[in-house]
């Protein structure tokens, strides 16, 4: 048997339909709704979290609700939102470098070869 | 006053499916994946294909009507007419999506613990009630098709005493009907069993048939309903028999023997048995094996038996709409027979196959659950409609 994560992403025989105009959009819709089932799978992974926290009396849920993390705290959570956000949308930051980037200084595979 | 609980919200949770020895084990979030998908699907058939429709009222219909001066008279010009409308895309492109996803969430919780659940199947098929014909050769359209998106489809085998399939058709059932089937998915066959019950109070078969039995989901409410029966579930697939066989055994059901062989041939002789029924089965043959089949019931049927087909609702008198968005899975979830079978004069069929014409019936059965173990899949049964995949069934019947 082969590898098993590649395995269980297997494609079914016969052709794909695929609905949108653009097909493009589409390829990035499915990651998109692939990536929402994993973040409700994580929302119900934390939800269990803090149930079983509270049934134990460890914390109550509305402590959670009502946290006010102090100066520290807060400017540590801030560097995690601006780091998730420059991870995920990487590919306008680029676009944007693009722009910048002075022209001729990325070589073709073709020009190596004949330099 | 009187107050009563609050209506159960939404699908039962995964946790609540009844388990037993070679279902697989799922992980917080493997269950987690399963709940989502269940509540995506009922989102997608409960709140998105109500705007489909309206979509489909306010706008292409009016558009068809100002070019051709008249309602689309047949699903195929519903299709085309739809294929370009951003609702009915969206629709489809996140019902396609989910489908996949629900294969590969059953795929990767199978596949992590295949060999320990191979073992399990292997060691029940020391028992008896387990008859595997060695080199059998499938129907084509079993080995050429993976119905409805399952890699591999039924027959296909990942090693040596394969369960992949069955294990993989087993835990994300849940998934694509909500929960809907109850426990052990079995409300189709609990129903049929109750209607028998019901209509047919001293209707005692010695001999049942369920032909294309799957692994065995709406065979074994069956053989529990008729515990003197003698049950033959027949399924041209291994895997789904092994499983079928090893989930009998586990769930204490002994009065069913899990046979391999093709239903349009079957190796029993004339009149030997007194029920036959198929379930969500006839749709995955093709047009020359439905025939066999229905010729194959009629000779095994002994005299005064009943033989019961159930499946979605067939085409003849359904507006054209409904049969589109009903038609949606052979097009698009590999169902390459499903338009073709629900056109079918079934009583037609029955008829060719030698049944007498007043002989044959038809009605209609909902998904029996447990209400007290799965009360929303019990409420859910009774609201929800979801063209095709809902927990409600057509019957098509017919006696010797
Ligand atoms: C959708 S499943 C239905 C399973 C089951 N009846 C149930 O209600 O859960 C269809 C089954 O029919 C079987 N099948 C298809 N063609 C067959 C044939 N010609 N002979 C025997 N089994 C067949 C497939 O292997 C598959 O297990």
């Amino acid at each position: 048997m082969s590898d098993p994560v590649t395995l269980a992403n297997a494609k079914a025989k016969g052709k794909r339909p695929w609905f949108f105009t653009d097909r493009e959009a589409e390829r990035v819709f499915n990651v998109a709704l692939a990536l929402l089932q994993e973040l409700a799978v994580t929302r119900e992974r934390l939800d269990t979290l803090e149930r079983l926290l509270e049934n134990r009396g460890v914390l109550s849920r509305s402590e959670i609700e009502e946290f006010a993390p102090n100066s520290a705290e807060a400017s540590a959570r801030s560097s995690m939102h601006k780091e998730l956000i420059g991870r995920c949308l990487r590919v306008l930051q680029q676009e944007l470098e693009a722009l910048e980037e002075a022209p001729g200084l990325a070589a073709t595979p073709e020009e190596l070869s004949k330099i | 006053m009187h107050t009563s609980a609050p209506a159960p919200q939404g699908p039962p949770p995964y946790q609540a499916v009844g388990k037993h020895a070679v279902m697989p084990q799922t992980r917080h979030d493997e269950a987690a994946r399963f709940n989502f998908l269940a509540n995506m699907n009922q989102y997608l058939s409960a709140e998105f294909l109500p705007r489909v429709k309206r979509a489909y009222d306010k706008r292409a219909l009016p558009r068809f009507q100002a070019q051709h001066g008249r309602a689309p008279e047949h699903r195929s010009e519903v299709r085309e007419l739809m294929s370009e409308e951003p609702a009915y895309q969206t629709w489809s492109a996140m019902r396609r999506a989910t489908m996949e996803q629900r294969q590969q969430a059953g795929r990767s919780v199978v596949l992590r613990q295949l060999d320990r659940l191979n073992d399990i199947a292997r060691s029940a098929a020391a028992e008896p009630g387990l008859e595997l014909t060695p080199g059998f050769k499938p129907p084509r359209y079993l080995t050429g098709v993976d119905h409805h998106c399952m890699p591999g489809g039924y027959v296909g085998e990942l090693a040596a005493d394969d369960v992949s399939a069955p294990a993989n058709y087993d835990v994300g059932i849940f998934a694509t009907t909500g929960g809907a089937l109850g426990r052990y998915s079995d409300g189709g066959g609990t129903a049929v069993a109750e209607w028998l019950k019901r209509e047919h109070p001293d209707f005692k078969p010695k001999r049942i048939l369920d032909l294309g039995c799957g692994l065995g989901h709406n065979t074994l409410p069956l053989a529990q309903a008729f515990p003197e029966a003698q049950v033959v579930a027949l399924d041209a697939a291994a895997p789904m028999l092994r499983y079928g066989h090893a989930r009998a055994r586990s769930l204490g059901v002994r009065n069913v023997r899990f046979v391999q062989a093709d239903a349009e041939a079957v190796p029993e002789p004339d009149a030997s048995f007194d029920l036959i029924t198929t379930c969500m089965f006839l749709h995955e043959t093709s047009y020359t094996a439905i025939r066999r089949v229905f010729a194959e019931t009629r000779r095994l049927l002994a005299a005064g038996g009943i033989s019961l087909h159930v499946e979605q609702p067939q085409y003849q008198n359904m507006d054209v709409y409904e049969q589109f968005v009903r038609d949606w899975d052979a097009y698009n979830n590999n169902e390459p027979f499903w338009t073709t079978m629900h056109d079918m004069d079934l009583t037609q069929l029955a008829v060719d196959a030698g049944f007498q014409r007043e002989h044959t019936f038809e009605t209609g059965v909902r998904a029996v659950v447990d209400a007290a173990v799965f009360p929303q899949a019990a409420a859910l049964a009774k609201r929800q409609e979801d063209y095709g995949r809902a927990a409600a069934w057509y019957v098509f019947g017919a006696r010797a």
